[in-house]
């Protein structure tokens, strides 16, 4: 897949469709795959990469690289492509300015995951017949495919691609998911034991923004986290409230337009679960308004800029489930 | 769940100015009692509300925070509590999904001619956010544990 | 450097009796940017508004709190008072400590205690109050007046006569309303068609009037001085320019069996019609329910006799959108249905009739050609019930809480008539009070008691049976003498609540007006302006806004007129300063705004700006348009950068009174 990738984009470069290429280049170890700009073919050659490590989604970089002179190619997978049409329906992403390249999806692997069966000093990790062969400095180790499976993949909502200029490989198909399996468990804990959940999930944070910076939903011109002037912003840090809301605030911020990526959790070096913040969000929205997917097309109205005169009111909330 | 007879709640109210604050008079214009905890802010609309503004009080130390709007179809600007409606249900649901107590949160539309349901909504919320005590679970949420 | 003056008012004692105000003014004189806090008897007194002049002249103030009564009554009152004395009037802010304090708490500590906090969140809301500027926006010159009773006929009239165009809006084929429909008029006994016909011919005649019958109001946009009104023109299938109102395809109209709703059903009407002799304007209408060109496209012979070819089978409903600086409602009433009340027979016995059907059973253009006969056997009756307030002042939720107001009246004037023409019948009529307050209206009563020897008896009517050999028992209590009676009678009549129309609540909707819980049209303020709702540019007339006899009617319909005209006669009016901006440098260009703006207010543009890295970047930013944003706001929370805020309730205002508060 990486060779006709390369391939593809020399191609597209050469005949001028496009001036640049977004894709992936290996970081620090082989593993840290990390979005890249590449704009010969000597770069791509060098540097561009996709394999199983390539999960980040390119398509947040667009805002900025949309409004540059000239086409950029972007490689995107199925679950990009959302962010990407989202994007391009708040008139964020110039979509004249894309050529995008839908290619397939994970499931994706997550180091963390191998690292936690003890395994150090991985070198390459290879996937035969969904085992994993793992050559370490310290000798070659196997674990099994799918033990090792990022956790954005492993409720993968879709495998189409709802944008793309061309395709290289099939198309595949909007998935039955059990990605609010465990928004419904906690749905059905006490009210108490949500808060017990969630106190010790959220107190890990050390509010790295990280959550922020990768989300493809937070591409504000000027986060109210940053301006002086929102009332939220973090001027002290030891008791501020925006430390105590900025969870609340950002998942608020994107529902409607978050489209289930999982990218928030992905980057998360706490390992906090924030993905469910955004799942609540969007398993109340269908199941209020009516099924919606934020970046499925770019024309529908966002649920949170429309109504309905019979829409349900508040109190539902209070009725529902168990307190 | 601490009971505490002398606490006194502190309560926010955001009120529409075309409908519920007008309410809000009509039921000080009745003379209709409810406690001095309700302290109303006034709005343009309930769907000038912001969440944020909500999650403030509560960090201030609002111990219950309720919107009032006009009847759905009767607002001011049309389609202002509409709006609200959904903003509203779904930041109470995520509030709810993060264990803070319900009764502290409501929405409820008060016409310009409710003096008498705004003084009763008034009582009514004040006695269940009194019954649940000090909000602490949203003051709380991000603390490290103790 | 903010210099604040906090003004605490006693309102009398309707502040300081439960609000201590020295208190009050002493706390917050220690709040931040506070030079002067005083407390005075009435601020909104001459003296009490020049302490505030004075105060802004001497402390040269750059921001003033007055803590009294709400401001939906004196916000305006303050700010013109410091507007006149040199500080801008958006930087004034009232602490509501009347209505929401001293008049619902009464206990003196914690109601001084919240009057102080609410006294708080104004200081520090005013803290960062902004000069802010009003602009102005045009007013298109033409009212239009939807319901064309006699409500909307006067007040029509009134604005023609100051020289603007105004359209009439009327739902019938015909305008004229209920007094079309009333035979004589109380206290004067005058024929109400022979004081009313000449206003719709006048009405029609008027070259500043256009007259849209059979028509509804479909949409409203805009605001006051600039609405954009989508009218609908239902089919009547009849060229109203061509019908001349001759009244052959009446004649020959094969389908002579339909319902006739100006004489409350009593007798029948052709499918093509004119719904009375004098109506306004005089063209037929198809009845497409009934039609048997229409329904089964067998048929055709009013278009055959119809000399000038008027008759169009395939006309549709059209629309039209217009313009107007000014509406006035005067949609009017509607007896109520009678269905819940079986008590009274009125669903099964022919002979117990509304208050508005015997008005026209006794019409000389009525069913009976005006003599009074029993609508079952057509026979002369001599013993009437007459049964107040059927539906009106009800605890249960079969009729209205409201008194109908015009019943005690009407009944006296149908007692006195039956009594004048039919010495022979008796006429009872069982009340719970009589309410005759109005010009010669108590005399009037007494009359029918005295003179006509009309037999009021203060008691309910249990129950009414039609009997086998076609009389009425009417079982009734005499609450004087506390006995039951019998009564063996010929008719019944129920003076029935009336109720708004029921085109009324949508058009509300449309309108952004409010209503009370009856559906009743809310006036901006019950004493001081009643015939103002409290959108801008909406004026209320007649019975829409409760229930009124027709010499209020006509009173309340010059007085809406009146409002109208001032209006119209401005050639732009102050906007609301309060609206919505947008920050362009954090404008994300998302649109989300733009789609939650009722107005469509909101526009966007690609700008050219410098980056902090020096290059340059076009960006689409959005940018609100004052003249059209109302400033409901909700734009502001739909953004998510935070850079739509709103004038005069910024983001850091309302958070300002929540740290207030909730400190």
């Amino acid at each position: 897949m990486q060779e006709a990738m390369i391939k593809r984009a020399k191609e597209l470069l050469a005949d001028g469709t496009v001036n640049r290429v977004i894709g992936w280049k290996k970081g620090e170890f082989f593993y840290d795959a990390t979005p890249a700009v590449f704009r010969t073919a000597e770069e791509l050659d060098r540097q561009f990469i996709f394999d199983d490590f390539t999960q980040a989604n390119v398509s947040k970089y667009l805002v900025k690289e949309s409004r540059k002179d000239g086409k950029i190619l972007a490689f995107l997978k199925p679950c990009d492509t959302y962010s990407f049409n989202q994007l391009v329906k708040e008139h964020r992403i110039i979509r004249e300015n894309v050529y995008v390249v839908g290619v397939p999806g994970g499931p994706k692997l997550d180091i963390e995951k191998i690292k936690a069966k003890g395994i150090t000093g991985v070198l390459s990790v290879k996937n035969e017949n969904y085992t994993l062969k793992i050559e370490t400095l310290y000798g070659t180790e196997e674990m099994p495919f799918y033990e090792a499976i990022s956790g954005k993949c492993e409720s993968c909502k879709s495998k189409k691609h709802v944008a793309y200029d061309e395709l290289i490989g099939e198309d595949g198909e909007v998935l039955e998911s059990n990605r609010f399996d465990m928004v419904e468990k906690l749905e059905n804990m006490t009210a108490e034991e949500r808060f017990n959940f969630w106190q010790n999930e959220l107190s890990k944070c050390i509010r790295c923004n990280a959550c922020r910076n990768v989300c493809p939903a937070c591409t504000c011109e000027n986060c109210v986290f940053d301006n002086p002037k929102s009332g939220v912003d973090n001027k002290a840090p030891a008791d501020s409230f925006e430390e105590k809301m900025f969870h609340i605030i950002r998942a608020f911020h994107v529902a409607g337009r978050c489209t289930d990526c999982g990218e928030c959790s992905r980057v998360c070096p706490q390992n906090i679960p924030l993905h469910l913040l955004n799942r609540k969000f969007i398993k109340d929205i269908n199941s209020l308004y009516g099924e919606y997917q934020a970046g499925a097309d770019t024309t529908t109205k966002a649920p949170l800029n429309d109504y309905n005169t019979d829409d349900c009111e508040p109190s539902i909330v209070h009725e529902r489930g168990v307190e | 769940m601490q009971v505490n007879e002398n606490f006194e709640p502190v309560i926010v109210a955001f009120c529409c100015n075309w409908c519920s604050y007008a309410g809000a008079d009509l039921s000080g214009t009745n003379r209709l009692n409810y406690p001095a905890n309700v302290k109303i802010i006034r709005v343009p609309c309930s769907c000038r509300v912001n969440p944020m503004f909500i999650l403030r009080a509560f960090q201030k130390g609002a111990d219950g925070v309720i919107i009032c709007g006009c009847h759905p179809g009767d607002c001011h600007y049309t389609s202002g509590n509409y709006f609200t409606r959904r903003r509203i249900t779904l930041l109470y649901s995520m509030l709810d999904f993060l264990g803070i107590e319900r009764n502290r949160t409501r929405l409820e539309w008060v016409s310009a001619a409710e003096g008498a349901k705004f003084a009763d909504v008034m009582n009514q919320f004040t006695e269940d956010v009194r019954k649940l005590g000090k909000n602490r679970r949203l003051e709380d949420l991000r603390c490290r544990k103790q | 450097m903010q210099r604040i003056g906090v003004f605490v008012c006693h309102c009398g004692t309707n502040i300081a009796a439960t609000v201590d105000v020295k208190a009050v003014a002493e706390a917050l004189s220690h709040e931040q940017g506070v030079v002067i806090s005083q407390d005075y008897q009435y601020m909104c007194s001459e003296s009490g508004q020049d302490l505030i002049k004075n105060a802004v002249k001497e402390h040269k103030l750059t921001g003033v709190v007055v803590c009294s009564c709400s401001p939906r009554m004196h916000e305006n009152t303050f700010r013109k008072a410091a507007a006149s004395a040199g500080l801008n009037p958006y930087l004034v802010e009232i602490a509501n400590i009347r209505e929401q304090c001293s008049w619902i708490h009464k206990d003196i500590a914690s109601a001084t205690d919240k009057a102080i906090i609410l006294g708080k969140a104004a200081v520090a809301k005013v803290n960062l109050n902004t000069p802010l500027t009003a602009g102005e926006s045009p007013v298109v010159k033409r009212a239009l007046v939807i319901g064309g009773g006699i409500a909307g006929i006067q007040t029509a009239l009134d604005i023609a006569e100051a020289g603007f165009d105004v359209d009439i809006v009327e739902k019938e084929p015909t305008i004229g309303g209920k007094m079309a429909q009333i035979d004589k008029t109380f206290p004067t006994l005058d024929c109400a068609a022979c004081i009313l016909t000449p206003k719709m011919v006048e009405a029609a005649q008027n070259e500043h009037i256009t007259i849209h019958s059979f028509s509804e109001v479909s949409a409203v946009k805009g605001f006051v001085g600039n609405f954009t009104v989508t009218i609908k023109k239902k089919a009547r299938f009849v060229d109203e320019t061509k019908c001349t109102g001759c009244g052959l395809c009446t004649e020959k109209c094969p389908m002579k069996k339909v319902p006739n709703e100006f004489n409350m059903g009593l007798d029948n009407r052709t499918a093509v019609y004119i719904p009375f002799a004098q109506a306004v304007p005089k063209v037929a209408t198809i009845d497409p329910n009934y039609c048997l060109m229409l329904k089964n496209g067998k048929c055709g012979v009013c278009s055959k006799v119809c000399s000038v070819g008027a008759i169009d089978y395939k006309q549709t409903d059209k629309f039209i959108e217009q313009k107007y600086g000014a509406i006035v409602v005067a949609t009017g009433f509607n007896p109520i249905k009678l269905d819940k009340y079986d008590e009274f027979a009125y669903s099964y016995c022919p002979d117990v009739v509304t208050s508005l059907e015997l008005e026209r059973l006794m019409n000389a253009a009525g069913p009976n050609g005006g003599t009074l006969l029993r609508p079952s056997d057509k026979t002369h009756p001599h013993t009437i019930v007459f049964v107040q307030c059927v539906g009106s002042r009800c605890d249960d939720s079969k009729g209205k809480q409201y008194c109908s107001k015009i019943c005690c009246m009407y009944t006296a004037k149908h007692a006195m008539l039956i009594r004048e023409k039919y010495p022979d019948t008796e006429v009872y009529v069982f009340y719970i009070d009589v309410r005759t307050p109005g010009k010669n209206f108590d005399e009037f009563y007494r009359r029918a008691v005295e003179q006509y020897n009309v037999h009021y008896i203060k008691g309910m009517v249990g129950k009414v049976s039609p009997k086998a050999d076609g009389k009425i028992d009417v079982q009734a209590s005499d609450l004087l003498s506390n006995e039951q009676l019998h009564i063996n009678a010929d008719m019944v009549v129920l003076a029935t609540a009336i109720e708004p129309d029921k085109s009324a609540r949508p058009l509300a909707t449309m309108l952004t007006t409010q209503m009370d819980t009856n559906d009743f049209f809310t006036e901006a303020h019950p004493k001081l302006r009643p015939v103002e709702s409290a959108t801008a540019g909406i004026f209320l007339s007649g019975a829409c806004q409760g229930p009124k006899d027709i010499p209020e009617t006509v009173a309340q319909a010059s007085a809406a007129a009146a409002k109208a005209i001032g209006l119209l006669c401005k050639n732009s009016i102050t906007c609301n300063p309060c609206v919505a901006h947008s920050n362009e440098l954090m404008c994300n260009g998302c649109s989300a705004c733009e789609k939650v703006c009722p107005y469509g207010a909101i526009t966007y543009q690609d700008k050219e700006f410098r980056m902090p890295d020096r290059t340059t970047a076009i960006r689409r930013v959005a940018s609100v348009n004052p003249a059209v944003c109302q400033g409901c706001g909700a734009c502001t929370v739909a953004c998510p950068s935070g850079a739509m805020d709103l004038n005069g309730f910024s983001n850091s205002q309302i958070m300002a009174e929540v740290d207030a508060i909730c400190k």
